[in-house]
């Protein structure tokens, strides 16, 4: 069943290529099975984050930058996984992207993916990246990942895009917000959309004092830090010799979509010849591991750790006998050696 | 962590500018805990069955005030089993006239819900039918 529907995928069968998503997104035996032989077929792909505030126009820039990368390289397939947010009471979703892109229903080389973030919490669902895999191995050139509307910290798409944009809109705040962390310091390209209203000018000024600053910082870093990539930062830091270009668009009138183009396709050419495209797939390669380990080992201590004795150490830590820390380190322990002797 | 979630696409087919009915059941699909994907207004029966293809959707809704549901809703189940999709339950909501409605059921459709419908009886349906598909 499972290698029928991928050999099928293979020869271009788009409802074969749609349910292997749904097995994918949905952690089956079937997808993981899916994800295991698709895996060594992908790596070729750009992919291209596309991020910033609910309301910036993300959706309606994904319509107007995809029928300009259709035109501009129109060997390339197109894929637009689009995340939106799970209800946190009920689970379910309104996914209404598509509603914004309206000029890409006739092209059937492009396919639109809606996901639901699914309590994940990073801007992304938590198969984002599967289905992203799933998309390259069935040799889509492009693949489009626009998030949820982010507010600042919802950074995750950057270890999964090779070019991430984050679109922001007039008015949206003043020069304080714009050197905060967070948001817009992932960005390789930023975009001021709407930029016919009033304050678009302002906006892009802001912004470019902000890459400015960032620009001298990392100067006198002296060098990028993807080769320490560590899982406490939550992503690899921005180099130092790619200076992020803020450009004004109004994507409903697809002005500004020939220069947001450009930059994309320079950056990736900039990415290729300075090795960090390379860097960039270890990087994310390596957060994709960390993160099945992380829940690898939790399964394995759930397995290991009667709840019982997770029940009791709760107790105890509400009873302020111990802390959670002390508590940690004892459900730690017992999963090592099988008893509650810790080493204190 | 995953869990098989019901995705249901609701489409305004034709040319009725009035989707207040596909929005409030859109919403109270998303509250019973289902993934509703909403593809907008003045959409033709192709570009309903694309986008059901795209998504690989359980259930489609559709909602149609304009009068030619015997016109377009037996194009958009054509389409979906056309392209392999023949287990999808498609559903019908709007202003549908009593006389009309046995010729859309002989023609594939699941189950026409007029004004006044209570919601929940929707939600029931589909979880009923979507449950002894799977």
């Amino acid at each position: 069943m499972t290698s029928a529907l991928i050999n099928s995928l293979r020869k271009g069968n788009r409802l074969a290529l749609s349910r292997v998503l749904s097995q994918v997104e949905n952690g089956t035996e079937a997808g993981l099975t899916a994800l295991e032989e698709l895996f060594i077929e992908t790596g070729t792909a750009h992919k291209i984050g596309i991020t910033g505030p609910p309301g910036s126009g993300k959706s309606t820039l994904v319509n107007a930058l995809t029928r300009e990368l259709r035109r501009r390289e129109p060997e390339k397939k197109v894929a637009i996984i689009a995340v939106d947010p799970s209800s946190p009471f009920t689970g379910g979703a309104i996914l209404g992207d598509r509603v914004r892109m309206p000029d890409l229903q006739d092209d059937k080389q492009i396919f639109i993916r809606s996901m639901a973030s699914r309590g994940a919490l990073g801007g992304l669902a938590e198969q984002t990246e599967a289905l992203s895999q799933v998309f390259d191995a069935a040799g889509y050139g492009f693949i489009l990942i626009e998030t949820v509307g982010a507010g600042q910290s919802e950074v995750d798409v950057v270890n999964l895009a090779h070019t991430t944009i984050v679109v922001d809109a007039p008015g949206m705040g003043d020069d304080i917000q714009s050197i905060k962390a967070g948001i817009l310091e992932i960005a390789d390209i930023l975009v001021v959309n709407k930029a016919d209203r009033p304050g678009a000018d302002q906006s892009v000024s802001y912004l470019k004092n902000m890459v400015e600053m960032g620009y001298a910082r990392s100067i006198t870093n002296g060098k990028h830090h993807l080769e320490n990539f560590h899982e406490k930062t939550v992503a690899a830091t921005p180099s130092a010799d790619w200076i992020p270009p803020v450009l004004k668009t109004v994507a409903s009138e697809y002005q500004g979509i020939t220069e947001l183009t450009d930059a994309i396709l320079k950056h990736a050419a900039h990415l290729r010849q300075s090795g960090q495209w390379h860097a960039k797939d270890q990087a994310a390669i390596r957060t994709n591991i960390n993160h099945q380990l992380i829940a690898g080992l939790l399964k394995d201590f759930h397995q290991n750790v009667p709840v019982e004795l997770v029940d009791s150490v709760v107790e105890k830590a509400q009873k302020r006998e111990i802390s959670p820390n002390a508590a940690v380190r004892d459900l730690l322990a017992y999963n090592r050696n099988n008893t509650l002797e810790s080493s204190e | 962590m995953t869990e098989k979630k019901i995705r249901v696409l609701i489409a305004k087919p034709g040319l009725d500018g009035h989707d207040r009915g596909a929005k409030v059941v859109a919403r109270a699909l998303r509250d019973d805990g289902m993934e509703v994907i909403y593809t907008g207004l003045r959409q033709t029966p192709e570009m309903i069955a694309e986008a059901a293809l795209q998504e690989d959707v359980d259930v489609v809704g559709l909602s149609i005030l304009s009068g030619a549901h015997n016109a377009l809703v037996p194009q958009v189940i054509a389409n979906l089993r056309a392209n392999g999709q023949t287990d999808v339950v498609v559903f019908l909501g709007g202003i549908i006239p009593q006389d009309d409605i046995q010729y859309l059921l002989d023609h594939g459709v699941f189950k026409v819900y007029g004004p006044g419908t209570d919601t929940r009886e929707i939600c029931k349906d589909i979880r009923e039918t979507v449950k002894t598909k799977a």
